[in-house]
């Protein structure tokens, strides 16, 4: 089984969750034997050359400003013999806000202004195509139109790479790959499999960008099946783009095991100081809910001064955010960490005592899995697809900011829960595999092959 | 020539309302939750089971008997929700075929913790009994049938019990079967009925189980099975929970026709009978010593006490509560002290049972809370509350005392 997997990030380049997801689901497919290629449009720095160019693992760490370890590294090459990457210069990274995409682009734009794509065999109407997509200078007032040519952009890149390549069935992850997949799909005539991660109603609410809910529409009528990440995630498929349920099949993510972390949380036992602390990582966003944290928060606080909330994470809302702490006269208590990367996750995961994903409107989730894995009990809001698959876990409506906060203060005040939560919770979680997750995926491809 | 001995538990806990640790009001129960549980308990069971009782009873003349075990604490709703299934239990009562068992009054675990406790709910449950049914218990049952030798002298030393009742688990038995009286070791007056728990549950869980190889259950054919009995053994002991008519099993399964039907073809067998649980120590000897140095129980497979202790919160707050008993005691406030026992039903801690809570298995059926989390949250902070209050009445106390005295 060869899949031709398009994906928009991958770690350690990661702003999110999907590129998490995309790593874990890759490494257990590479471990059932299924090959994959992984196609990125990583915003590539001065030092990579800007035509399509192919990648290995230990290749595509090129960027000097990112720091990797070297056990990074060598767990790549070992546990991805299956999986080869395919990187496209393009200003799509996850999750960006409209003035930081243009800026991106505008970077390559002068880098593409000097280098000529010499490639060869390809069909001359593609070749037309991929000239007409060819990326055109923004106009200042319409960043949609930016973001629609960009998306079209790596879908022309994304259909030269496969007519050289060998698959069976095209995988797309998220909105910004679907064209690239209905372009591969009629190209080649492979069946495609969408993934759905998140929807337009998950990041924006009701104010939905139309763009994006047409992109995210005609990628799901275009694929043969679709995979969403929870029931939740499913139903949202179903009523709001008019998809059947047959076509619809839920995949949970998992998790990664990883057996320094056990060692590493016993550590713990004995050096901590008296303060609590209460943990939020994640996406300062709308969708993520920070503004209930604090909210629950300043409920806390109220009743026991000893606590610390600490707020990991960067995003649209984080200066609205710190603002509202400092109204709330709790500023001194709210700690912002800014993103965090890996062994700092590692780190602050260990420091808390719970963790809380108050989320609005939440597909997945994979971060309370973690957050298990890491010993740390957690407090999820109903309105997450992972609340569908955790069941010790503390779970509230992400609006009851007094429920949230009289959970906060039970698990602070009550020892014996922690550890009831730590213990099942973590014991749960193991449960939780990617390769559960891969399996599922293979036996979707299976059907639509 | 086996005595078929039902016993019908009667129960319901009186159930906390959502309780965060913002609140400050001493009121912690559920009353809207409460009456609507009983209510519709009493519609589905209570009510069509005792008057469908009543008649077998007086259908039969005298020879159909019944024993009951009725709570304190469902009695109260019953006396407050629903008056008429009072008064039915009450005709019951008058039957004369009709036995009520002492148990403790809150349903509760005190055994485990305090047996000054223990023996202050039995009698609290004892009195009520003689009040509303002129019967003073003579046989015991512990919450659950949570049984051991230990219980088993703690019992006899009240001097006014004949028999316990327990679960017929086959490691106490061992290659005896449950149909025979036996008695404890270093018990004197003490016999042990034990529960036959195939045959009760056949009734009880597997009845309208189409997957069950012997569905559909006839009485017929259950009469048969106590036929098998003859020659080897004495008294079939049948113990459920009586919410297994109408509400565990429901009435469309033909439960209720089941039972109407099960006195005469156990009746059919000129040696068969049916007795209450103090005919049967009084006609027949105890065979053996039946040694129970751990405690055991009738939940689960485990027949153990892990339903209710069987991890960290449980224990946490079963600890919590008994270890207020003095200081509760002190305040000799009733209101307080009711509210304490209330919380001692061992219903609040069975919600914390975390088991099979991934499965969603019978525990979560009878479970009000989403989780054992959220349920172990609310009582601990029901908990600081009854604290807070009971230092304030002492402290009031203190104060009143500091007055008189200056």
């Amino acid at each position: 089984m060869r899949v031709f997997m398009l994906g928009w990030e991958f770690p350690p380049f990661i702003s999110g969750g999907l590129g998490t997801a995309c790593h874990g689901l890759t490494k257990a497919m590479s471990g059932l034997g299924i090959e994959v290629t992984f196609v990125v449009p990583k915003a590539v720095n001065s030092d990579s050359s800007t035509h399509v160019k192919m990648l290995s693992p230990l290749q595509c760490q090129a960027p000097k400003a990112c720091s990797v370890s070297k056990s990074y590294e060598e767990q790549v090459e070992e546990k991805f013999s299956n999986v080869s990457f395919r990187h496209i210069p393009s200003a799509l990274e996850a999750y960006t806000t409209p003035e930081y995409y243009k800026h991106k682009i505008e970077d390559i734009l002068t880098l593409r202004s000097k280098q000529t794509i010499t490639e060869e065999g390809i069909d001359p109407a593609i070749e037309h195509w991929l000239h007409e997509t060819n990326p055109v200078v923004p106009t200042e007032e319409h960043y949609s139109s930016d973001m629609y040519c960009e998306i079209h952009r790596y879908a022309a890149y994304a259909v030269r790479l496969a007519i050289q390549e060998d698959f069976d069935v095209i995988h797309a992850h998220d909105w910004m790959t679907y064209p690239a997949g209905i372009a591969v799909s009629s190209v080649t005539g492979k069946p495609l499999v969408i993934h759905v991660h998140s929807t337009e109603f998950d990041r924006s609410g009701e104010h939905v960008n139309q763009m994006i809910y047409d992109i995210e529409r005609r990628g799901m009528h275009a694929a043969q099946k679709i995979i969403a990440v929870s029931h939740l995630t499913r139903n949202i498929i179903i009523s709001r783009y008019g998809i059947l349920g047959e076509k619809v099949e839920v995949v949970y993510n998992g998790v990664e095991q990883n057996g320094e972390n056990r060692a590493l949380a016993f550590n713990r036992v004995g050096i901590r100081s008296d303060e609590k602390i209460v943990l939020f990582l994640g996406r300062i966003t709308m969708q993520k809910g920070p503004e209930y944290f604090l909210m629950a928060a300043r409920k806390v606080l109220e009743e026991d001064e000893n606590v610390k909330f600490v707020i990991a994470g960067t995003g649209d809302m984080m200066h609205r955010i710190i603002e509202m702490a400092a109204q709330m006269g709790i500023g001194h208590k709210v700690l912002f960490t800014g993103f965090l990367h890996g062994k700092d996750v590692q780190k602050v995961y260990e420091m808390a005592d719970l963790y809380v994903m108050p989320s609005v409107s939440e597909p997945f989730g994979i971060a309370p899995l973690e957050a298990l894995n890491h010993d740390v009990p957690v407090l999820i809001s109903k309105q997450s697809g992972v609340a569908e698959v955790l069941t010790h876990v503390l779970k509230v409506d992400f609006w009851d900011v007094n429920e949230m906060a009289n959970k906060i203060l039970a698990v602070l005040k009550y020892p014996p829960l922690q550890l009831t939560l730590r213990e099942h919770g973590n014991f749960e979680v193991r449960r939780l595999r990617w390769e559960g997750a891969a399996e599922k995926c293979r036996d979707i491809y299976q059907a639509v092959l | 020539m086996p005595s078929v001995c039902f016993y019908f538990q009667v129960h319901q806990p009186f159930r906390l309302r959502h309780y965060t640790v913002f609140e400050e009001s001493p009121r912690y129960f559920d009353e809207f939750k409460n009456a609507s549980i009983c209510r519709k308990v009493a519609n589905k069971c209570y009510l069509p089971s005792n008057r469908l009782l009543l008649d077998v009873i007086r259908r039969f003349e005298g020879r159909f008997k019944i024993s009951y075990s009725i709570t304190g604490v469902v009695l109260e709703q019953f006396k407050k929700y629903c008056p008429e299934v009072m008064s039915t239990f009450d005709a019951l009562a008058q039957t004369g075929c009709v036995e009520f068992i002492g148990e403790t009054y809150y349903h509760s675990l005190s055994f485990l913790y305090s047996s000054d406790e223990f023996v202050a709910q039995i009698n609290k449950h004892s009195e009520l009994i003689q009040q509303l049914y002129g019967q003073t218990p003579r046989v015991f049952r512990n919450t659950e049938l949570i049984y051991s030798n230990e219980l088993a002298e703690t019992v006899e030393k009240m001097d006014r019990f004949d028999a316990i009742i327990t679960e017929g688990a086959d490691h106490i038995l061992g290659h005896r079967n449950s149909n025979f009286v036996y008695r404890p070791p270093n018990c004197k007056r003490l016999k042990l009925l034990l529960k036959n728990y195939s045959l009760s549950d056949d009734i009880a869980f597997r009845f309208s189980n189409p997957d069950w190889k012997e569905y559909p259950l006839t009485a017929d054919k259950f009469a048969h099975w106590v036929n098998r009995a003859n020659g080897n053994g004495q008294c079939i002991n049948l113990f459920m929970d009586y919410e297994t008519f109408g509400e565990h099993q429901w009435e469309d399964t033909g439960i209720f026709s089941f039972m109407s039907h099960l006195p005469e073809e156990v009746l059919k067998h000129p040696d068969n009978s049916f007795m209450t649980p103090t005919e049967v120590i009084d006609t027949y000897d105890a065979v053996d010593v039946v040694d129970v140095p751990r405690v055991i129980s009738w939940a689960d497979t485990e027949r153990d006490l892990s339903a209710w202790l069987g991890n960290a919160m449980q224990s946490n707050a079963l600890h919590e509560i008994y270890k207020f008993e003095d200081t509760i005691k002190q305040t000799q406030n009733e209101e307080l002290l009711a509210d304490w026992r209330r919380l001692q039903t061992s219903d609040h801690f069975y919600y914390m049972c975390t088991k099979y809570f991934a499965d969603g298995d019978v525990h979560k059926y009878f479970n009000p809370y989403e989780s054992p989390y959220d349920s172990y949250i609310n009582f601990m902070n029901v908990l600081g509350n009854l604290r807070q209050q009971c230092e304030q009445s002492l402290l009031g106390d203190n104060k009143k005392t500091l007055c008189k005295t200056s």
